[in-house]
Order: structure tokens, then sequence, then C-alpha cells
């Protein structure tokens, strides 16, 4: 087993994906995760891979298409405002089944917003910011070393979905160190390997023409397009049975059930021992893939539970999804921040408890 | 046996085209992929079309390809390039693509370059949407977006792509021909092969302007549609080498 | 120990960061669940500067604290901000070269260090930080002194600034408590 290092968040995101395989890297500076082109700058070149500099985030997602396309292995970051600008080729891309590992760590917003930690872009990346119908697995980690996981997972999770893979960070664990084991590398794919690995990729035909490729998203015919949709579809729902993540913690015979990703689980962690010294018993649900989405955890719900609270960095984003799980069974409140405010597991305890005495 | 004096082109699928009467990106398309063929490159090269009437590029081109958003091509053909840097890369782009929504893209790829060839149709029109006002539309031109005619005030000069790209460094080969009569046809081949062996040298960004016709939103006949483009786009949009390598050698030296 | 939360605050360039990276690191060669959070103003340069450093026997969860263990204040607007921050019984450390100001509680423990006066006795001007994070890891105990001079070696004080680390280790221990 590898040896623990220290990483800042972004450095070990990007060191990740190297090692995960992806060898080509586009990028578009944007707080706060421009520590990932600066380490890719640095880091790619002298590993054998490519970094280049876009000239905005549309230039950037439309060169990670075209690497992609060719039979790269391309990794992609960026935040809030620039994942929106992205979402034009994250629409092609899945309606082309191309492969991409992406990395939001996300700001608040709407509009430029601000640059400190949120999690408005729930809805943005779990129902497709882009045109159309497609889907996205999106990876929630909370912690440095389950990122460095996941982006390491994810270039091989995008080659057999056979679409984008997207982790979902905020700018918390962007600037956070800790310590983390980093896997080992993975092999960069030689160009002339790609055709045989990646039987679908445009690489040029070399003497067969009939093995000719055409990696496309236009269907101008309906009936070509519905059959498409459909096609894809019939990925996504496999995608959502095999891909769903969740961990729980003592929600069988809880009095509250919390439900939270990324950051605010870990805080909402430690609400929870404060709970408990004020007798409150509460339990956690924290969704480790935000698209596919764990509805059926809920089902796990004891029948001692009062109320269900979705703790999050928006404005009840999450909480629509808590209650397509909870459904009418019991209640659903919320505990928000937002606009890069974060709450410490004081003020999360403290409402948490409030709600629990309205509703008991 | 007769002795054939034309053949088809390994270049193009035998499919009949469905572009307009008149219309030139058949011939554009044919100059490009026969010249692939005469180099042996058909299967080692790797085409980009975006949105709009050139999307349809694949259909007939025997390149391995892929499509692109409205004027992101240069974005793909960058990411691509990273991927096979020694294949011959090329974009297949309209003028309301490529001069309009993705000027970003092109400049930055001119800017950067980058070691691939765009193929630039200027019809001076958006064709598949409906025959709009493009960046490249005549001033006095009626389109369906410039119903009594594109005037300065409202809308601007119109771009003159091949002037502008070659002022940045990147871009070492830039031409512009014409696809309205036979010489100038062959002139329009002799600048694709030149493209692509500069390509192939490694020396930089290369750009061939095809002035380009589409009599269908014009409102005018195929023969007339020729004649509209001498006599309108010519005087506008002159002919000619804007940027070439200093030193020529071997077969680029003409 | 369960958990320790260490915060330290000042302006940039008084080796906050510095500081909070190298207990993190030590915690980690410790073998001890670790983190280190910072937060900067939006000056590049000038601004103010702290950072969070969790040390735990266990994985740690909220990164963000509101009750520390130990606050290290390196300017007044520091102290003035975060001197409620330290949780009762924990231990404030005032750089007491540049605060003319007392603490105000008195259910914490507070060690006035005069930090560039004691850099400066020894002959390390630069090692006020030092002395002060020397300061807080003995009025705390969260890492051993064999890692922070671990940490000096590998990963603080390498290449031209390896010849520094004695100095740097005289001013580690020169503020007795």
């Amino acid at each position: 087993m590898s040896e623990k290092v220290l990483m800042k968040g972004n450095e070990a995101f990007a060191e990740a994906a190297i090692r995960g395989g992806c060898r080509f890297y586009f990028g578009y500076p944007i707080t706060p995760q421009s520590e990932i082109p600066e380490f890719m700058s640095r880091e790619l070149p002298k590993r054998g891979g490519t970094f280049l500099q876009a000239e905005s985030e549309l230039g950037a997602i439309n060169m990670a298409y075209g690497a992609g396309a060719a039979g790269g292995s391309v990794f992609i970051s960026s935040s809030s405002p620039g994942i929106a600008l992205m979402q034009e080729g994250m629409s092609f891309l899945c309606s082309a089944e191309v492969p991409l590992v992406a990395l939001n760590v996300s700001r608040g917003g709407p509009g430029i917003g601000g640059i400190q930690p949120g999690q408005a872009d729930y809805n943005q990346v779990t129902r497709g910011g882009g045109n159309g119908d497609y889907k996205i697995p999106v990876l929630a980690p909370a912690s440095i070393q389950e990122a460095v996981d996941m982006l390491y997972e994810a270039a091989e999770l995008a080659r057999k979905w056979q679409n984008p893979i997207m982790v979902f960070a905020d700018g918390i664990m962007g600037q956070m160190m800790e310590p983390v084991i980093l896997p080992e590398q993975k092999p960069f794919t030689d160009a002339s390997d790609i055709r045989a690995e990646r039987p679908w990729a445009i690489t040029g035909y070399g003497d067969d023409d009939t093995t000719k490729n055409v990696v496309k998203s236009l269907r101008m015919q309906p009936d070509d397009l519905e059959r498409h949709v459909e096609y894809l579809f019939e990925k996504y729902d496999r995608a959502e049975k095999e891909l769903v993540r969740v961990e729980t913690q003592d929600i069988e015979d809880a009095d509250i059930v919390l439900v939270a990703f990324g950051t605010v689980a870990r805080i909402a962690r430690e609400a929870i021992e404060i709970l408990a010294e004020r007798g409150i018993k509460a339990g956690l649900i924290r969704p480790i893939t935000l698209w596919p989405f764990p509805y059926d955890a809920f089902d796990g719900i004891g029948d001692r539970t009062k109320v269900v609270i979705s703790a999050e960095l928006s404005m009840g984003q999450l909480m629509q999804d808590v209650k397509l799980g909870v459904g009418k069974r019991l209640p659903v409140k919320l505990i928000n921040r937002t606009g890069g405010m974060i709450p410490t597991s004081l003020e999360l305890a403290d409402r948490a408890e409030k709600i629990y005495k309205e509703v008991k | 046996m007769a002795t054939p004096v034309f053949e088809y082109t390994k270049g193009m699928h035998r499919v009949d085209t469905n572009f307009c009467p008149g219309c030139t990106h058949g011939i554009a398309h044919r100059l490009i992929t026969e010249t692939l063929d005469e180099m042996g490159m058909l299967g080692n090269a790797i085409g980009v079309a975006p949105i709009g009437c050139s999307v349809q590029a694949h259909k007939f081109m025997n390149v391995d390809m892929c499509e692109a958003a409205h004027g992101r091509a240069p974005a793909v053909a960058s990411g691509i390039r990273r991927v096979h840097p020694d294949k011959l890369v090329y974009t297949y782009q309209g003028d309301g693509d490529l001069a309009s929504i993705g000027t970003a893209e092109i400049v930055h790829a001119a800017a950067r370059g980058e070691k691939f060839t765009t193929f630039f149709i200027n019809n001076c029109i958006y064709g598949m949407t409906g025959g709009q006002m493009a960046p490249t539309t005549l001033i006095g031109q009626k389109s369906t977006t410039s119903q009594d005619g594109r005037t300065k005030e409202q809308a601007g000069n119109p771009i003159r792509v091949s002037e502008l790209l070659s002022t940045l460094d990147g871009a070492v080969y830039v031409e512009r021909v014409a696809l309205n009569t036979p010489a100038n046809i062959r002139k329009a081949k002799a600048a694709v092969r030149r493209a692509f062996e500069i390509q192939r040298q490694g020396l930089g960004f290369t750009f061939i302007e095809f002035l380009s016709t589409c009599p269908t939103n014009w409102g005018v006949t195929p023969p007339d549609a020729m004649k509209w483009l001498t006599d309108n786009m010519l005087p506008y949009y002159p002919l000619g080498v804007y940027k070439q390598p200093e030193k020529q050698d071997g077969e680029v030296a003409k | 120990m369960s958990t320790t939360k260490l915060f330290f605050a000042g302006s940039g360039g008084q080796g906050i960061i510095l500081m909070g990276q190298m207990v993190t690191y030590a915690a980690m060669y410790e073998d001890y669940e670790t983190m280190y959070y910072p937060s900067y103003g939006p000056e590049m340069r000038g601004g103010t500067a702290n950072c969070t450093v969790i040390v735990s026997d266990k994985p740690v969860s909220s990164p963000l604290i509101y009750d520390a263990d130990c606050v290290v204040a390196m300017n007044l607007p520091s102290l003035l901000k975060f001197e409620s921050m330290v949780k009762p019984g924990g231990v404030l450390l005032i750089n007491s070269s540049i605060i003319d100001r007392k603490a105000t509680r008195e259910d914490i423990r507070v060690l006035e260090v005069p930090t560039m006066e004691i850099a400066k006795e020894i002959g390390n001007p630069r090692g006020a930080n030092m002395v002060m994070l020397g300061a807080a890891i003995r009025a705390t105990g969260v890492v051993s002194q064999e890692k922070i001079e671990k940490v000096m070696r590998e990963k603080a004080f390498t290449g031209k600034k390896a010849p520094t680390i004695p100095l740097n280790i005289v001013a580690f221990e020169s503020f007795k408590i």
C-alpha cells in the first residue's frame, strides 16, 4: 500500500484523475478550482499527457469532446458558472456517447454569485443543465480520500457507460488538506492502440474504409431521434440500478433523519453527536451518487422517526429529491445556508432540534 | 472498352448528396476528399463538421468524422489533434458557424497555431436555418433577417475572415479561393493540397476560404448564382494568398 | 486525546498558513486523522489569513469550527474577532509583540507570547512564527516536537532553507510555558 501524503483537495483531485488514466486535460481558470489547471500544466506534460488552456469553458468542453471522440481519456474541471457554460457540450457528449471525467468544484450562485462554497448546482448537475433528455452520473465525495477514489475510478466508469461522469465537490473540499493514499498509476493508452480499445473512436480508419467511424448527435428524422433517446434511456435505467451509492447511519430507530451530501454530511455527523447529548437521536442518509439518487434508502427509515431534514447549501434543491424518497410518509423540512455561507455543526443541531420540537 | 475520363473518387461515398442544385458544397467536398485520396491519406484523416449544411459532410466524405456544435469545430479539432498528432485533421465550416458563433474558437485555434486545416465555406448567408443574415452577408444583400438589404448602420460591415486570421502569427497559410469557374476550382484544389502538405509538415494553422454559392437562399438560379458570386463577392472578398510560410521547401514551393 | 481543534489567525505574511500546515503534517506523521482548511481575504497580498486544523483519533467530521481548543492570534483584528471562539478551558495565544490589548475572558488560559522580541533575542528575527508555533504545540500537546522537527526537515525547510532548521528549532523551543 502506498504511503499517506497530505494534499490540498484540488491537487489531489488532479493527481487522482491522472492516475486513473486521464491523459488529456482542457481547462480554463475559475475560482475555486484554478489549482487544478495549474497543477495539470505542471504535471501532465512531464508524464506523457497533454494540458491545454482553452479560450473559454465552451472551448474546453469542446476540446474535451474532440479528444474523447478521438479515443483519448479526458479530464476537465471547472466551477459552477463555468460548468454552466459547458452544458452545451455535456448534452452533446451524452448524445454522442463520448466518455469524459468532469469535476465541478462548486461555488455559490446564481449568476456569477460568489467564490465561497455552495451546492446550488444540485439541479444543474443532477437534472442536466443542457438541452434534451440525458443523464450524467454524479458522484459526491465527502472527503479528499473519497474524491480521490472516485476520480481514479471515473475514467473507467465513463468508458463503461460511454457517458460523462461528474464528480461534484464543493469549494471547501477543493481548498482543504487531508492525508490521502494515492492509488497506482494506470497506464495511458498509446494513440496507436486506441482503435483496438475503443473501436467506435475517430482515429482515421487506416486501410479498411468499411470500418469508418462517425461520432455525432444530430438526428433529423424524429423516429430516428426517438429511437436514439430510448436507447440512451435503456442505458440510463441500467445505470440507475448499478451505480446508485449511499451511506446511512442509524436511520432505523432515529427521532429525526438528516439528509446531506459532501461537506454538509460531515457537518451533519458532528451535529448528530451534539443532538445525542441533548437526548435526540438523529440518523443520517448521505447520498454518494446524486444521480442516480438513492431513493430506496428512505425505505429504511424506521417508525420512530418524526421528521426528515434536508441539510444543504442551496434553497431546497436537494429537498426535492428527499421528498421523492420520503413520499407522504413523513414531513420533510429544510435546513440550509446559501451564497457561500456554511452552517456550523452547532447551528445545524440547534435548527434540527427546533424542527424536531415543532413536529413532535 | 472506352477509357474513362472522369471517375468517382474513393474519397466520396457513392451516395447522392442532398445539397440544393447549384450549391458548391459538393465541389468543396470533392476537392478535399480527392486530395486526401491522392495523398494516400483518406484513412489517416479525421474531419470535423459542425452544424449547418456542413454537418452532413460525414455522409459524403469517406473519412472518420465527427459532428460538432455550432461554431465549436476548431476546439473539437484541437482536442482531436492532441490525441492523434500524426493524423491529418480538418474542420469544414460555414460562415454563420465560423464567422459568427464560432469566432472565439477559430481565432484562438489560429493563434495557437493548431496543426489542422480549416475549410471555410463563405456563401454570405445562413443556409440550413433558412437564409438569415450572416456576418459575411454583403451590404445591400437581402436575407430573411435583413429583408430590405443589410445596412452598415444596423449590422456593420461584413467580416473578411481570411484577412482577419492572417494577422495571427499561428496562422501560417491562409488563402481565399472561389468555386465559380473551372480555372478557380483547379486553383482551389491546389490550395487544398498545399494546406494539407503544410499541416503535415507541422508548420501551423492552415486556412482555406472557399467563396461559395447558395442559390436557394439567394433566390437565384444555379447559373445566376455563379454570376452573383463573381459580380458581388469577388470585389469585396479578393482572392489570393494572404499568408504563407516564409521559407518554402519541397512540395510546398510552387 | 479525542479531537483537538486549532485556529491560527493573522495577516498575510505572518506565517499563518505555514504554522497550520506544519501541525497538520505532524499530525499525519503521528498517524492521527487530520484536516487543514484555510480561509483568505480577497487580497493577493497583505490581507487577512486564517486556518483551521483538526487533529483527531477518529475521522474528522465538520471542517468548520466554532469551538477551538486553541486560538493563535497573530494580530489585533484576529484577537478581537476570534477570542470568543476559544472554548471554555481552551487556550488563547496572543502575539504580544504587536497586540497591545489584553484578553477579556477569564474562563480560558491566555498566553502572551512576545514572538518578535524572542526571535530577535535568539538571533532568528524571521522566526517569530516558529516561536508561536512552539508555544501552541506545548500548550496543547497536540503533536510531538519530534514530529514537528520531521516536518521541518521534510516539508517546511527543504533545499536552500534547510540550513535554517537548527535556528528554527531554537525558536520553536524558546517560549517556556
